[in-house]
């Protein structure tokens, strides 16, 4: 058989990929309790755990693994494992620290059996666990302290060393390829791609695993909270040669229209884009049905700007279904030929032939 | 908008701010030293608003904690959007301040630098390390050895760095900035004299041996022996960036607010320092070195430093006003420029009206400066600093300019404004003199201009036009991807229903680009404008509803010609032979794809008619209910109201118009419907079939061993990007080597039977108006019954009950399936209709008749074929090769001189 990334770069050359949905949505229809986030290990933790999600890998993996096979059903090709915030910086308002290297792997354990029921369930199908990395609760590039603008709450090498023990770990469980996502400062992002090829660099090609990256643009003046337009994002994070790049959270699919466009026309890698379910609405639900993230991703597909499809915030099997029909036997975007130039940025790109 | 200047070689070269470098700029330093960072940001900003491409931060200095400084600055300027907007370039002599700074920036910066001073090892390791942090790199020409004085050093330091940073550091060579070294010339050391020309011969080489590497350099560097001499300095610079941008350039660390302009260095200055330059005499030194001195002198009066006309820095205030004007433009001096213009407006015989002397010396100026700009002779922060002249002197004549208007509307006049016009530089391009040259015009002449200024998305710029109800609307730009983005503009605009006219201006717009690609793109009407002074005729014609028709449909017809011209022009693109389009068919799943089976096979009929006399009894119709399946859009086209409906009802221009002629149309509809003045009648149909090939074989039944008759069609040829497919409506239709079963649908409708008699009466009473009414209502709900046998045909297949869309929506086709018709794009051989008839029964069963041509009678009448197919859509064939012409001859069993008899227009080659 082919190795992963050999299978997963067969499959986007193929056709466009599907990835599931929400994850965080889908927990809170099991109305989980405070003791079944603390399961046994964590009986008498000094802090409270209820709505820690990353924790149910490890206290119910029954739920986690369930909720990848429904996407996996929904037909899915793709998941990502339940480790959004599973790093020291973000698991430290828990104080589970110490747990981080298990609750990775323990979530790509509950992908990895999610993937091979769906494989078994069907022979010939190939079913792939791509392990999440978040964006973090604290920024490289912005200061929490208006009056501060020079301040940072956290640090280059606090922020590398998080993502160096996630990515680790997550490599160790064997996910298929690693998913910086949700970046809303690329400067964090950076500092993830600057551990993941470290990381590489000290294990040897051999446990090279494609990298997927995914940007939020967090409002509709097109630019990150960090104030780069889409293509100061591509240029800054162009150098991780990564395996595909795209928009997911935020906004629905309609508002990311002439971005993930903008995006399609200057990647020179595969492109992805998975919108939340539209914007939260006043009860912090989400509102677009299954038909209408299918109507938008297919029209998306239609034009040829992707290769991957899914859904973030609120998305649930249901839509993912509806959008996978959508996408069903439109041919996938081709990567443009892209001169090579100087390409620099700061909060806007430029180019030098 | 001719004042915005072409591409150039000086336009994409970058300008580096050299001001926040502690080591250039004592201002700078001292800022640092005292920690007053507020006056460090000021100086940051003030390079970017000079127009510095990109910022170099050096704090080096021995007292200073390099990293800590460098850190902080670059967290405050993060803070900083109009200064972080650019990239920066991180400089310093220690590698632990430059690698600080990369933990800093967001964006993709330069590291300045790294070089092999310290061996191999430690630079491919540093070099790595930038990699990984995402950056670029200024690579210094300096080994182990030591700094490269001459070409050869240079070169060959600069050749080493480059193989091992390709081949053994993986490091793309965009990436690689040489800096050859600029050293000091003229210090007196004859060795130092070949130093700016090893430099450009260097940069030459290099760019010219090491693929995609860019050179660099610090200019200020060159000029070091003449200290405290800015004029003779100023001068070095400006020749030596003209010689080395010359040989290749990309890049110079430069004082982004202090440039000259080639062109005006006094000649005899540029001689002497050209002389020094370029090593062209051995006193050349001594030479720039006297004449220096007695600058310095203060004997300035006799020694120009800038061109022999304006002898002095005061001199050329006594040129005549309108060379002042000018000159100020050229060299972006503002200091006078508000006595000037109000010279030049004070003399009223002269300048009657304020806008005269934008229109005259202004943009006069303007246009100079557009030359020089273009010549590579200008660089863009010095473009800058002349706009803001101009827009100080426009700002001054403002208030003139308003009490005339003010002065006109108490006169009697009207200051209504004759129309909105919303205008912009579009997205990626920052380039707006001409624009804001159109817009002055424009609202000189009574119109409410918007200008949203520069690099504006298309979003904002159509958002902006919906909110203020805009007229027309402006795109301005210069460079050359900026016409992409006009293209991107006017798809939005189609996109999102505007109807409004789009104009095109800037430098590299032209009349040609305009009519071949942005023009087909939004049918309303797209305009491109030479100038300002074109634009108020352009506009007015736009706005006045008497001159639009023809000033429109003249627009029209010449780019028509223009694209005609330019097909013929270009080399022709070869179609692809038609093995190869075949071998691009759209893929398809056929094991697992959709095939509903319709509900009944065979044809079935419906009129309004009750016709025992048929064959088939019909199925009742009712034209009330065909009334909700019109579409009104193409009715006001047929009456040359061009407009989306309903937003045409209450268009400021046609708005009343059209209301009148819907409310009649209405009228007579429910007149129509109510006596059942029409006659509509339909026949639909479901077969059995399969595609060979380009054809498709309809059965007897479903048992397929009986073919009762086949259609033949047509496949694009033309060679599309990859991923794109080369469509034939028979790939909508199931292979017959694929095993599964497909079913072809067929239609033929009329609503006409009646209508040439209706309008007939109207015309014995000379009614031409309601006679012409009655035939495109006729047309109307052809179409509108078309589409409603197509939603019942959708239903018989099963999936259309499921389907719940709204009428509008339906309209607009957003279903699933298609139904083209013989004689349209994607089938367009007419000789296909005679075939449908006879299978449909269409004659008998509606009474249309196909005349020789195979036009269909009465006029009012639709035919054409349904596909279920799940991705099927609408295509044009376009050009056909002769070798499809005689496959598909074959296949008709007609002569290929029949074939191309019917298909004239569609033929790539000249048939013998």
């Amino acid at each position: 058989m082919d190795s992963a990334a050999q299978a997963l770069q067969a499959l986007f050359a193929s056709r466009i990929v599907v990835l599931d949905g929400a994850m965080g949505s889908m927990i809170q229809t099991y109305q989980l309790s405070e003791a079944d986030f603390r399961g046994e290990r964590f009986k008498s933790h000094p802090h409270d755990l209820q709505g820690n999600n990353d924790l149910l890998s490890l206290t119910r993996p029954d739920v986690i693994e369930k909720i990848h096979g429904d996407y996996f059903a929904a037909g899915a090709d793709l998941v990502e494992t339940n480790t959004f915030s599973s790093t020291a910086i973000g698991q430290s308002d828990y104080q589970l620290a110490a747990a981080i290297r298990d609750i990775n792997l323990a979530a790509v354990t509950c992908a990895r059996r999610a993937a091979r029921r769906a494989e078994a369930a069907a022979p010939g199908r190939r079913c792939f666990v791509a392990g999440a990395i978040g964006p973090l609760n604290r920024t490289l590039s912005m200061s929490p302290d208006v009056n501060r603008p020079d301040y940072r709450a956290v640090t280059w090498e606090q922020v590398v060393t998080g993502y160096t023990e996630q990515i680790c770990a997550l490599l160790d469980g064997g996910v298929d390829a690693l998913l910086v996502e949700t970046i809303f400062d690329t400067l964090n992002a950076k500092a993830a791609l600057f551990a993941i090829e470290s990381v590489f660099d000290e294990r040897g090609d051999a446990a090279r695993v494609p990298v997927m990256i995914s940007v939020t643009i967090t409002d509709a003046s097109g630019r990150t909270l960090s104030g780069q337009t889409v293509g100061a994002f591509y240029t800054s994070v162009a150098h991780a040669k990564p395996f595909s790049v795209g928009i997911n959270c935020a906004l629905g699919g309609d508002a990311m229209r002439p971005y993930v466009e903008e995006l399609a026309s200057i990647a020179g890698c595969y492109v992805t884009c998975y919108p939340n379910a539209g914007l939260p609405n006043a009860f912090g639900g989400y509102d677009e049905t299954p038909a209408d993230m299918a109507r938008v991703l297919g029209d998306f597909a239609a034009n040829g700007w992707v290769n991957l499809v899914g859904g973030c915030c609120g998305s649930t099997p249901a839509h993912i279904a509806a959008i996978a029909q959508a996408v069903k036997g439109t041919a996938p975007r081709l990567r443009p030929t892209t001169t090579p130039a100087l390409r620099l940025s700061g909060l806007e790109a430029m180019a030098v032939a | 908008m001719s004042t915005d200047s072409p591409t150039s070689a000086a336009s994409t070269f970058l300008v580096i701010g050299e001001r926040t470098n502690i080591t250039g700029s004592p201002k700078f330093s001292k800022a640092l030293k005292a920690g007053d960072w507020d006056a460090c940001l000021a100086i940051a900003r003030q390079q970017v608003e000079s127009g510095a491409n990109v910022l170099d931060i050096n704090v080096d200095e021995a007292l200073i904690d390099g990293e800590a400084t460098m850190a902080k600055f670059l967290n405050l300027i993060a803070a900083e959007p109009e200064i972080s907007r650019v990239p920066i370039m991180l400089d310093s002599s220690k590698w632990s301040v430059l690698e600080k700074g990369l933990q800093c920036i967001q964006g993709k910066g330069i590291v300045n630098s790294i070089s092999l001073k310290d061996g191999e090892a430690e630079f491919l390791r540093r070099a790595r390390l930038v990699r990984r942090y995402g950056a670029a790199a200024v690579v210094m020409a300096f080994d182990e050895k030591g700094q490269a004085a001459t070409c050869d050093e240079k070169v060959r330091i600069c050749s080493r760095a480059y193989h091992l940073l390709t081949e053994r550091a993986g490091f793309p060579a965009e990436d690689i900035i040489f800096d050859p070294n600029i050293l000091t010339v003229a210090t007196g050391i004859e060795e130092h004299n070949n130093y700016a020309v090893d430099f450009f011969e260097a940069t030459r080489i290099i760019k010219h041996t090491l693929p995609r590497a860019k050179v660099s350099g610090g200019v200020s560097n060159v000029s070091f022996s003449f200290r405290g001499n800015n004029p003779v300095r100023e001068a070095m610079h400006t020749a030596f960036l003209y010689h080395a941008i010359g040989s290749g350039l990309d890049m110079a660390i430069v004082n982004a607010g202090m440039l000259g302009v080639y062109g005006e260095i006094a000649p005899q200055l540029r001689e002497l320092v050209e002389d020094v330059l370029l090593n062209r005499r051995p006193d050349s030194t001594e030479r720039l070195v006297t004449y220096a001195d007695e600058l310095k002198a203060g004997d300035a009066g006799k020694l120009p430093t800038s061109n022999s006309k304006l002898p002095t820095a005061e001199a050329w205030r006594s040129l005549p006003v309108e060379e002042r004007l000018k000159h100020a433009l050229v060299k972006g001096i503002d200091q006078f420029i508000e006595a000037d213009t109000e010279e030049a407006r004070a003399n009223q015989d002269k300048y009657p009206r304020p806008l005269h002397i934008i229109e005259g010396p202004l943009m006069d100026g303007m246009r100079v400066v557009g030359d020089l700009f273009g010549a590579g002779k200008m660089f863009l922060p010095q473009v800058v600093k002349s706009a803001r002249v101009m827009k100080k002197s426009v700002a001054y004549l403002t208030p003139f300019m308003e009490e005339e208007k003010r002065l006109l509307v108490a006169g009697g006049g009207t200051a209504k404004p004759n129309g909105r016009v919303v205008m912009a530089t579009v997205k990626g391009d920052v380039h707006d003199i001409g624009k804001n040259i159109v817009g002055v015009v424009l609202a000189c002449n009574n119109y409410d201009v918007t200008d949203l200024g520069v690099m504006v998305p298309a979003e904002k710029i159509l958002a902006a036009a919906r909110e203020k109800q805009a007229d027309i609307i402006g795109l301005s730009g210069l460079i050359t991807p900026s016409l992409d983005e006009m293209v991107h503009v006017a798809k939005e605009m189609t996109r999102l229903n505007f109807t409004v006219p789009l104009l095109i201006g800037g430098a590299t717009t032209s009349p040609a680009h305009t009519a071949v690609k942005i023009a087909p793109e939004y049918a309303p009407g797209v305009f491109h404008v030479l100038d300002a002074s074109r634009v108020v005729n352009v506009v007015s014609a736009l706005l006045s509803a008497e001159q639009k028709p023809a000033f429109l449909a003249e627009t029209v017809a010449k780019q028509e010609k223009q694209r005609v011209e330019f097909a013929e022009r270009r080399s022709k693109r070869p179609l692809l032979s038609l093995a190869e389009a075949r071998a691009r068919k759209q893929p398809c799943d056929w094991p697992t794809i959709d095939i509903p089976r319709p509900e009944f096979l065979g044809p079935r009929v419906y009129s309004t008619e009750n016709a025992d006399s048929l064959p088939l009894k019909p199925y009742p119709l009712d034209l009330g209910d065909i009334v909700a399946y019109i579409d009104w859009g193409p009715f006001f086209s047929a009456w040359e109201l061009h407009g989306r409906y309903p937003d045409l009802l209450t268009d400021a221009v046609v708005g009343v118009e059209a209301t009148k002629l819907f409310d009649d149309a209405q009228k007579l509809l429910t007149r129509i419907v109510a006596e059942n003045i029409f006659t509509a009648k339909a026949v639909i149909a479901f077969w059995p079939g399969n595609a060979t090939g380009d054809s498709i074989e309809v059965y007897e039944d479903e048992k397929r061993l009986q073919v009762v008759t086949q259609f033949h069609h047509l496949r694009q040829q033309q060679d599309k990007p990859a991923g794109q497919f080369n469509h034939c409506l028979a790939d909508f239709l199931a292979p017959k080597e694929s095993g599964r079963i497909d079913y072809l649908g067929g239609f033929a409708v009329t609503a006409g039977h009646g209508v040439e008699e209706f309008a007939a009466t109207f015309r014995a009473q000379y009614d031409d108006y309601s006679a012409i009414m009655a035939q495109a209502l006729g047309d109307r709900l052809a179409e509108a019954l078309a589409e409603l046998m197509h939603k019942k045909v959708r239903d018989f297949s099963g999936y259309g009950k499921t389907e719940n869309l709204e009428m509008k929506d339906i309209i607009r086709e957003k279903y699933r399936g298609i139904r083209p018709a013989p004689g349209y794009p994607a089938c367009p051989d007419h000789t296909e209709k005679p075939t449908l008839f006879q299978l449909l029964g269409a004659e008998a069963a509606t009474g249309i008749t196909l005349t020789e041509s195979n036009a269909m009678h009465p006029a009012s009448s639709v035919s054409g074929f349904y596909f279920n197919h799940p991705d099927s859509k609408y295509f044009a064939v376009g050009k056909l090769g002769q070798d499809q012409v005689e496959d598909y001859a074959a296949r008709k069993k007609m002569s290929v001189a029949e074939v191309e008899k019917w298909l004239g227009p569609y033929l790539d080659y000249n048939p013998s």
